[in-house]
């Protein structure tokens, strides 16, 4: 079976986000870019995977749908395991442009099970795992919290809006997966980053893909009014505050 | 504009969600000259209906389970689709939920429709097609510009007010022209979650940080929120540490939840878990440190130790609701 985790790059979580004089992208100065924490948690199960003797993971690769600023990130998923990268050479302007770039990938390298992080902590698409699988007409599983694999089959815990079903399915597929899947994302080990060099980082060309929804402007959350403090003793004050001046 | 939207249940009730939905459908049909169908799969009862022309939808295609009890996002995409072109809808809305989330990207593929997720409040301009939504776990917001004739969108959660907008609504029975996908997956367990609050859904949240010391200390948390029918959550570090479940964890990579009131107790607040709660209606916030960022978010705060606050709390919660 082989493994592909999709990977978008997106600032660090702790990252104040400001946006440039005229709102319409992203200030990305100063701004440290990380692997995007769902997807370096698919990176981390898959990778656990692949060690286990019976599960029949031959290959895990990881795929990257931006320009060359994110090879340094891309490094780093190959520093903690991932056998090869690809990377296709686009700013893509939307979800349905990556999903259409990951589907040439995925059908021309032949991939059995494709891995995305539920969400993109940047512009919160939730949507490329969904759209590949779309594109591919491929099955495919979202909300996963636990996977598993044996030779030709995988096991997997889907968590559904009121119910958790533990699920047998066949790749291909693509499951989209949330926290859950793996405990601790892994930490580059000093031979790791230097074996990454050796490790194949492919730059691909884009095919010809378009979307109909792009983002046109930005804005910051308006200023929160002050906090009210409370006497600590007083915790009834707190229960009437909430029940007149809140509505609660 | 036509706007199709998808009314899912949980066994035979529409949830709050559902209602907010129609009622937003409602104000973007009406702002563009257009009708509200409501896709409903399965038999709510009559009465579970009335509530969907009570928040304006003027017709509901009513439609079997397109499976038996295992869920196909493929054969609910193909339904949706099915639906859209059979209502002629040129918006597709969804409420936010793990289900809406697997089936509205293939729904955009397959009507070669824009997308967009946790769209908050109507289009700035309908000519060209502009709606924001939240982006940067709820640290800023976009405007997308959507292009295509079809746009398939999620509402973001406690985004929208139920109104009270009765319209004739009929009821037709809808037979998708799709045949089943081959099943390919096997559901060998099932675990319905009954009985506890859904963290999601919550109207009220109480949540914990490592400010409680110890998964052992949870009482005095569950007490207050026993006492105000109160979902619980943690923060992060309670549920890498194994105090409470990740399922309970709410931030950044965790659950984003809006509910109308959040109980911030022992949380200092890192940006992280802002992102996740910021869109709550109230924050209310309590720990000893007073310069804990959490205050900067917090409508009400109160500098104390937890331990001796929070039992205190719930006692007056408790007192005014006996009276």
């Amino acid at each position: 079976m082989k493994i592909l985790v999709c990977m978008s790059v997106v600032p660090d979580t702790t990252t104040q986000i400001r946006f440039k004089p005229d709102m319409n992208s992203l200030e990305t100065s100063g701004i440290q870019w990380i692997i995007n924490p769902w997807d370096e948690l698919a990176l981390t199960r898959a990778l656990e995977i692949r060690e286990q003797p019976d599960s029949g993971v031959t290959q895990v690769s990881v795929i990257h749908i931006g320009l060359k600023d994110a090879d340094p990130v891309i490094q780093k998923a190959l520093a903690v395991g991932a056998d090869s990268a690809y990377r296709v050479n686009v700013a893509a302007a939307g979800a349905m442009e990556v999903a259409c770039q990951l589907s040439e990938v995925v059908k021309k390298e032949h991939f059995d099970l494709v891995i995305a992080g539920h969400d993109s902590a940047d512009y919160n698409g939730s949507a490329v795992g969904e759209m590949l699988a779309e594109l591919l007409d491929w099955i495919s599983f979202s909300s996963i919290c636990s996977l598993a694999a044996a030779k030709d089959s995988i096991t997997i815990e889907r968590e559904m809006d009121t119910r958790t079903e533990t699920i047998i399915a066949h790749p291909p597929c693509v499951i989209t997966i949330q926290k859950g899947i793996a405990k601790d994302p892994r930490i580059p080990s000093l031979r790791g980053i230097m074996g990454a060099r050796s490790k194949p980082l492919l730059q691909l060309e884009p095919i010809p893909c378009a979307g109909s929804a792009a983002f046109v402007k930005f804005e910051n959350p308006a200023q929160r009014s002050k906090c009210r403090m409370i006497d600590p003793a007083k915790p009834e004050e707190l229960v009437e505050l909430l029940r007149n001046e809140a509505n609660v | 504009m036509s706007v199709l939207i998808y009314a899912s249940h949980d066994g035979g009730k529409f949830p709050k969600s559902v209602l907010e939905l129609a009622s937003y459908a409602f104000a973007l049909a009406n702002k563009t000259g257009g009708q509200v169908t409501a896709l409903v799969t399965g038999n709510p009862v009559g009465p579970e209906l009335d509530k969907l022309g009570k928040s304006g939808v003027s017709k509901i295609l009513l439609t079997p389970e397109p499976m038996g009890p295992a869920f196909d996002n493929r054969a609910y995409a193909a339904l949706l689709a099915s639906a859209a072109q059979a209502s002629g809808a040129s918006c597709v809305l969804f409420s936010d939920g793990a289900i809406s989330r697997a089936v509205a990207p293939r729904v955009a593929v397959r009507l070669q429709a824009g997308y967009a997720a946790g769209v908050m409040g109507l289009p700035e301009s309908i000519e060209p097609f502009r709606i924001r939504r939240s982006v940067f776990t709820g640290k800023a917001y976009g405007f997308v510009e959507i292009t295509s004739p079809v746009k398939v969108m999620i509402l973001a959660r406690n985004s929208w007010q139920i109104a009270e907008t009765p319209v004739a609504c009929t009821i037709e029975n809808f037979i998708p022209g799709i045949t089943a996908p081959e099943a390919g997956f096997e559901v060998v367990k099932v675990e319905e979650q009954t009985g506890a609050i859904r963290l999601q859904d919550a109207e009220v949240v109480v949540s914990g940080g490592r400010g409680l010391k110890s998964g052992d200390n949870w009482k005095i948390l569950e007490d207050l929120a026993g006492s105000l029918g109160a979902a619980m959550a943690c923060s992060r570090p309670v549920a890498d540490e194994g105090w409470r479940p990740h399922q309970e964890h709410v931030g950044q990579t965790g659950k984003v939840i809006a509910p109308n009131l959040y109980f911030a107790c022992g949380i200092s607040g890192a940006i992280q878990h802002i992102g996740g709660i910021s869109s709550s209606r109230v924050i209310v916030a309590i720990n000893k440190d007073p310069e804990a960022p959490i205050f900067q978010f917090a409508r009400f705060g109160i500098v104390g130790d937890l331990f001796q606050v929070l039992p205190a709390l719930t006692q007056a919660i408790k007192k005014l609701k006996s009276e």
